[in-house]
């Protein structure tokens, strides 16, 4: 088959219609434009909303939590053991807040090759002693290198180094908590822990999430700080945070790790469901309107070449006469439309390229997102093929009934009915 | 035994219908046959069934019932691919109303069929396009758009284009029906000048008695059926 002559003559009827041509390719050019504009300026806001909390959430949180023992002396009497034993006002055990054996679990972790990194964490309970008040808070004691590598810890600590953080002693206010007490960078406060050791920090920084009230609660040191306020040994852990390659195996690596470990695992899709559904519900509407922009470009295709065969019937019964089959005719008009398709296609995903360029410079600050100066654009490449593969699609898709048309003109009844 | 081996055209018993808005036979058991070298014309009067007959001898038209052999082979019932293909190798068409593409030039009119073709290159079939056009002193309009002509010259050039595979036969419908006088006899001067000259088979339909006395063979119809060949 020869291609080079069904596109010479496919170029020669778009030449000869350069008009509706240019229009028809201008539409598809515009919605493929919109597509991944509206398609990287929504996922763009997407990631930055999801990562306000997505980011500082560790994928599996490890920990022991404060409850009754399970197994009570009375059950494992051999005298009750067929008895339905009813207790009271059970307390609960004095079980550990520590993670037993923190060292050995971290280590293990780390050489799972599904874990892309581990940070161990421990949060105390303090009183911030302002004069006569007393402020309640939370330090946690964090491993400052791994929070920043791991959570995006930098980006939220918005004056001040983080890194003066591993000085002992010091500790980075929240925004909320340090705006309460005054207390400038350089500054030292008294903090009492809840067993009641008193400990002078000093300010080094603040960290602000953009949750008001996250940052009115929470302060962070680094872990022997909070070891030295809490009076335990090295070893003392009370979280282990997990950060894993896939995000959406948590809940089974949770569980698995939880029974391995006999530990309570929380998984960051358990703790956080609803802000899985908030981003595919907003990237499915993004979608919806981004493909119908596409379709309502695929019938102006559809009617420019329905025009075009109406014009061109001459053209294509004598082609017919001279020796195209319906086949010939049928890919004429396809690659009329595709090309259409591929020309529109390609000029809009340029022009949607440079309109995210654009976005991405419209200023956008706000005291909520400290991180945030300017809207956030996504340009994963992922739209972009997906807005070429649909531009393709639906130009066939428009050329293929008029092309079918023109394919099944019957060329005596043009040229006997002149 | 010579004589069969020249046959190009033979049809045997061929009917058609119209069954709109009636049912009505428009061709009645049509059979002849033309010899290579032959120019033959068809003559009837108007409504006789004459551009019919021609558009089922030509393959565009499938729908009737009967036998149509082309070179020897036997080409009515074959696919509709196979029939393009046909059309684009063995026979030349001249319509009525000239038919140039006007979205190409004159040289390229004439080159289309051939690159459908794909026997020869590009230039060579260009060459070749030159020269037919040579024969209806055309050669120096090859670079105009075909809407740039005048009708006499756009059917000098639809006959070159007929011409540009060497088919086997060439057909006309009404070829100089559209044209004044002076283009008709040049028109007509040309087909003459195909038959003596390179031997062309040609089997033209017209009403114009003057351009049957010229041709070798007419064969005249009434009312769907050939009174005289």
């Amino acid at each position: 088959m020869k291609w080079s002559l069904i596109f010479e003559i496919s170029k020669a009827l778009m030449v000869a219609r350069m008009k509706q041509t240019l229009i028809a390719a201008t539409g598809v050019m515009f919605s493929i434009t919109m597509f991944v504009a509206l398609l990287g300026f929504m996922n763009g806001l997407n990631t930055m909303l999801d990562g306000l909390v997505l980011n500082r959430t560790p994928h599996i949180r490890f920990y022991n939590e404060i409850r009754p023992n399970p197994n009570q002396p009375i059950d494992q009497s051999s005298q009750f053991e067929n008895s339905l034993n009813i207790i009271r006002s059970i307390k609960p055990s004095t079980s550990r807040l520590s993670i037993h054996n923190s060292e050995a679990i971290i280590k293990t972790l780390e050489e799972d090759s599904r874990v892309l990194g581990v940070s161990p964490k421990i949060s105390a309970q303090v009183f911030f002693n302002v004069g006569t008040i007393d402020l309640t808070g939370i330090v946690s004691g964090i491993d400052v290198e791994k929070e920043a590598e791991l959570f995006a810890f930098t980006d939220y600590v918005t004056t001040g180094n983080y890194a003066d953080l591993n000085q002992t002693n010091t500790i980075i206010l929240g925004k909320g908590a340090a705006d309460r007490m005054l207390a400038d960078i350089g500054d030292v406060v008294q903090v009492t822990t809840a067993q009641g050791n008193r400990v002078q920090l000093k300010v080094v920084g603040y960290y602000q999430s953009g949750l008001g009230d996250f940052d009115n609660v929470n302060s962070f040191a680094s872990i022997s700080t909070v070891q030295k306020m809490l009076g335990e040994p090295a070893a003392y852990i009370t979280d282990i945070q997990v950060k894993l390659k896939d995000l959406n195996s948590a809940p089974s690596l949770a569980r698995e790790f939880g029974q391995i470990f006999g530990i309570d695992a929380d998984d960051i899709q358990t703790v956080n469901a609803q802000f899985e559904t908030g981003t595919s519900i907003r990237s499915m509407i993004s979608y919806a309107v981004g493909i119908t922009l596409l379709v309502v470009s695929g019938f102006g295709i559809y009617n420019i070449l329905n025009m075009m065969i109406f014009e061109k019937l001459d053209t294509i019964a004598i082609l017919k006469a001279i020796g195209f089959s319906s086949q010939d005719v049928n890919r004429i008009f396809i690659a009329i439309a595709l090309t259409i398709g591929l020309v529109g296609g390609a000029l809009g995903l340029l022009f949607g390229f440079l309109a995210g360029l654009g976005i991405e410079r419209i200023p956008f600050e706000t005291a909520a997102l400290p991180t945030i100066k300017t809207f956030p654009v996504d340009f994963n490449p992922k739209y972009y093929l997906i807005g070429g593969t649909f531009s393709l699609i639906t130009t066939y898709l428009a050329g293929f009934f008029p092309a079918r048309k023109a394919s099944g003109i019957d060329p005596v009844e043009i040229i006997r009915g002149k | 035994m010579r004589e069969t081996d020249q046959i190009v055209l033979e049809s045997k018993n061929i009917d058609k219908f119209f069954y709109n808005p009636t049912k009505t036979q428009v061709l009645k058991e049509v059979s002849f046959s033309i010899n290579r070298g032959e120019f033959v014309s068809v003559i009837g009067k108007s409504g006789c069934g004459k551009s019919t007959l021609l558009y089922i001898l030509s393959t565009m038209d499938t729908d009737y019932s009967g036998e149509l052999f082309m070179d020897g082979e036997k080409i009515s019932g074959k696919s509709s691919s196979f029939l393009s293909q046909l059309r684009n190798e063995k026979i030349g068409f001249v319509f009525q109303f000239h038919y140039l593409l006007n979205e190409f030039s004159v040289l390229e009119n004439v080159m289309i069929p051939g690159l459908k073709l794909g026997k020869y290159s590009r230039e060579e079939l260009e060459h070749r396009a030159l020269e037919k056009l040579r024969i209806f002193d055309m050669q120096d309009h090859a670079k105009k758009k075909a809407n740039q002509l005048s009708g006499g010259q756009k059917q000098r050039v639809a006959i070159a284009r007929a011409l540009i595979n060497d088919p086997l036969l060439i057909m006309g419908d009404e070829p100089t029906g559209n044209l004044d006088k002076k283009n008709s006899d040049i028109v007509f001067n040309k087909f003459k000048e195909l038959a003596k000259e390179f031997g062309q088979t040609m089997l033209i339909v017209t009403h114009d008695p003057e351009f049957a006395a010229g041709t070798d063979r007419t064969i005249e119809m009434e009312d769907g059926r050939v009174i005289r060949f």
